[in-house]
């Protein structure tokens, strides 16, 4: 049962997205499609009553993969942070942008919502999470089934990464 | 591979022991011996092949990768032929691959391949093979499985006794079958007897890089060079070729060129040779032939011309070539693992010459020679034959060994594998091809050290070996076990082109050290799109460069404005995975090439010359994730005189 109401909610959300793709060509004019986004404002309403993957916070789950324990410092490692900033530029912001949802979430805040290790699992071991890891598996579903490339970084890499997430 | 059963095993046996009593039963115990084989070539989902096959492409021009003993066929290498699969030939960066001293040439016709050795056994760094049509040599990465490197051969035509390499892999050689005029001169053909050259290129490999380099040419007398093998252990140091139409006609050879009872097969001491030219000796000859080298850091192909070729007159190093009398026109020259026999595979007759290379040195020695041959000595028949296999069979082709003191050599006429001990020269089995065999490869047949499990026959003539599939076939191969007494034919599949040769290899020694990925941080392309913040579309003049990044499943930028009719567009695209077996493939509507298949880490570049107003869609080819078909965008292409401005997006 529960499968079939999440299930219902996934589908409710592609609708919803499908339509917002079509909302762009709503600025080129259409007014037919305009009467489509109209009703997906409505759709919006039942969804955002659900807690959204990406809105839940979990400070315990450290999720699947090879980091057990990070210790972060009181303060921010600037050093690290830059070499972080530079390996995320390359790649991971094709589909994650700062302070803005595309592809999949903004990182900013998200050690708000995670912990240091569950974010550096999802960097490190993308693949398990979303099969093994209930949130990683709910968010893949909110973001539209789009994968978590594994970008085959080394764990000093993700670390340095988390740091520029800390920063942000 | 699955196990045998052995109870299966001892039962098989003993069925076998029955049916053997009368002939007849032997062909209807097929069933019984057919579910055996079958566990034999059996590798259950999942598994994965004991063995590595590369079979050259013939007419395909490309090289195929094969597992044994499944026969499944893993990959088709692009080396001399554009291969619009993956846009090579065709992407702005491996266009000058194929650039030779005639241009651009997107064809050829792809021979023998040889794996790289070291000590005379294969270690698996490159694989080599012969351009046959526009003489060419090319170099392949047994880590990336693509074409490295390709060197045009001057002075040669009809690239086939090639391209085999010597001992520590020094050299890959190279000899010319058709006997040209050097330099390539206007002359009337009837005067090519005594006119025409024969060139032998010995093509060194840096031991590091594997760069080649053409270090000379033997400039030797105007005959057909056939095939050639190298010596090993004793015989390291040096080459052997056989020949034919020593008659030098230059007509109607299938007539003209079988007269001689003997051809030849020309011994080559290429170390002395070698060291004669490091002493300064030889002539340098203007030449004109390409050299292109691929690069997998800048993922990008440069084409050099190179302008001249070191030459050696054969007669000017005393001691350096001998003419062995073999006859019958022989086709296949092989070599033994120890070194000692060469073979000479008298294609117009039943027999085998199997030549002494011990034999040979006393008899240069003792000067028992029979004359010569433009100055180059013919040893005495009878002073360096060390046997002739009568094998009773017609028309023997080429000669590959399983290390065990056995020989396995194919006969093309009476379509049959026949199986001889060295040494004695007696026959000890054979067994029918399916049909007209001609190479046939044992996975390092041709090294010191064969890995002698299986062989395969790769046929000329496929008729109904399978679903008839119109009047063009693939051509038949069939695999043997010879870890018996006497072969066993286990298994037949199709392979892609016509493959004269192929080269086996333990899977044990390749597969742990193929590539997964380009590292994106080691991308050293120009044009490469590192980080999505650079991405961007530039005009010079009319022609506009897209720099574009694809993950998936979306490209940066996916939407673009300002293109015009008459513009030349280069998409140059970096693919920001990072994981294994993430390719993404781009394709444009109308394109007047091909696609392009971007691996994980690469950057490829495609021209676009848009022709017709619109808004035109391109998309990605490769079905990367849920999202595949969402991986998309458009080019807005607006009229010549049009003055909307150059702007691309993505997700705005």
């Amino acid at each position: 049962m529960k499968i079939v109401l999440k299930s219902t909610a996934i589908l409710f959300s592609l609708l919803m997205l499908s339509c917002g793709g079509k909302e762009e060509k709503k600025k080129e004019g259409f007014s037919v499609k305009q009467k489509k986004a109209t009703t997906e404002k409505v759709a919006e309403v039942p969804v955002a009553t659900e807690a959204k993957a990406s809105e839940r916070i979990d400070l315990v789950n450290k999720g699947v993969g090879p980091i057990k324990s990070v210790t972060l410092n009181e303060t921010v490692d600037e050093a690290m942070a830059a070499e972080g900033k530079e390996v995320y530029d390359q790649m991971c912001l094709a589909c994650h942008r700062i302070g803005k949802k595309f592809i999949g979430p903004a990182p900013n805040g998200v050690l708000e919502r995670r912990t240091p290790e569950w974010v550096m699992n999802m960097i490190l071991n993308p693949q398990e999470m979303v099969t093994k890891d209930p949130l990683a598996k709910d968010l893949l579903a909110e973001f539209n089934g789009s994968p978590m490339a594994n970008q085959g970084l080394t764990e000093e890499q993700a670390r340095a990464i988390l740091e520029y997430f800390r920063s942000l | 591979m699955k196990k045998i059963n052995y109870s299966i095993l001892a039962l098989l046996g003993l069925v076998m022991v029955f049916t053997s009593c009368n002939d007849s039963g032997k062909k209807s115990s097929n069933g019984a011996l057919a579910s055996n084989n079958a566990e034999k070539v059996y590798v259950a989902p999942g598994e994965q092949d004991e063995f590595y096959a590369f079979m050259s492409g013939g007419y395909s021009g490309n090289l195929t990768v094969y597992g044994l003993p499944s026969g499944r066929m893993f990959k088709e290498i692009p080396v001399f032929s554009q291969f619009p699969t993956s846009g090579y030939g065709y992407s702005e960066e491996t266009k000058p691959m194929l650039n030779t001293s005639f241009g651009f040439v997107p064809w050829d016709d792809s021979h023998h391949p040889d794996i790289s050795q070291t000590n005379g056994e294969l270690d698996g760094r490159w694989i080599f093979i012969n351009g046959n049509n526009t003489p060419r040599i090319a170099r392949i990465s047994l880590s990336t499985f693509e074409t490295e490197e390709i060197i045009e051969l001057p002075n040669s035509a009809g690239n086939h006794s090639s391209s085999f390499i010597t001992e520590n892999t020094e050299y890959v050689v190279a000899g010319t079958r058709f006997s040209v005029p050097v330099p390539q001169r206007d002359m009337p053909i009837n005067e090519y007897k005594g006119n025409f050259k024969g060139a032998l290129s010995f093509v060194s490999v840096d031991p590091e890089d594997g760069r080649l380099d053409l270090k000379f040419q033997i400039m030797m007398p105007g005959f057909n060079y056939d095939l050639s093998h190298p010596g090993r252990g004793k015989s390291h140091g040096w080459f052997f070729f056989t020949t034919y139409n020593t008659e030098e006609a230059n007509s109607l050879l299938e007539v003209n060129a079988s007269q001689n009872d003997k051809d030849f097969i020309a011994a080559i001491n290429w170390k002395k040779i070698e060291e004669y030219v490091n002493n300064g000796g030889g002539t340098k000859m203007p030449a004109n032939y390409a050299h292109n080298v691929y690069s997998d850091e800048t993922h990008t192909a440069t084409s050099t011309m190179e302008k001249e070729v070191l030459t050696v007159d054969p007669t000017k190093v005393p001691g350096a070539v001998y003419f062995l009398p073999t006859p019958k026109s022989p086709h296949g020259c092989d070599v033994d693992p120890t070194g000692n026999y060469i073979i000479g595979n008298g294609k117009l007759s039943a027999d085998l010459t199997v030549h002494s290379f011990d034999k040979m040195l006393a008899a240069i020695d003792g000067k028992k020679f029979d004359g010569e041959a433009y100055g180059i000595p013919i040893l005495k028949f009878d002073d360096v034959l060390a046997g002739t296999v009568k094998s009773g069979g017609l028309g023997p082709l080429h000669t590959e060994f399983d290390g065990k003191g056995n020989a396995y050599t194919t006969f093309f006429i009476s379509s049959e594998v026949v199986k001889w001990k060295l040494g004695t020269w007696e026959v000890i089995d054979r067994k029918p091809t399916y049909y007209s065999v001609g190479h046939l490869m044992i996975p390092g047949g041709n090294s010191a050290k064969p890995f002698g499990k299986y062989v395969v026959a790769m046929n000329k003539i496929t008729k109904d070996r399978y679903l008839p599939t119109g009047p063009e076939l693939e051509h038949s191969a069939q695999l043997y076990d010879i870890t018996g007494d006497k072969m066993e034919l286990i298994y037949d599949f199709p392979t892609h082109g016509e493959p004269h040769y192929a080269a086996g290899i333990p899977a044990e020694i390749l597969a742990p050290k193929s590539q997964k990925i380009y590292k994106l941080a080691e991308n050293k392309h120009p044009m490469a799109t590192l980080g999505v913040n650079d991405a961007r579309v530039e005009r010079k003049g009319n022609e506009v460069h897209v720099y574009m990044a694809m993950i998936r499943s979306h490209f940066t930028p996916d939407n673009i404005e300002g293109i015009k009719v008459g513009d030349k567009v280069y998409f140059h695209i970096t693919n920001h995975e990072q994981d294994f077996d993430v390719p993404h493939g781009f394709a444009m509507i109308g394109a007047n090439n091909s696609e392009l298949l971007i691996m994980p880490g690469q950057t490829k570049s495609l021209v676009w010359e848009p022709k017709e107003v619109g808004v035109w869609p391109f998309y990605c080819t490769d079905f990367c994730s849920a999202l595949h078909q969402e991986m998309q965008g458009y080019v807005r292409v607006s009229p010549a005189n049009s003055n909307i401005d150059l702007s691309w997006s993505l997700g705005e």
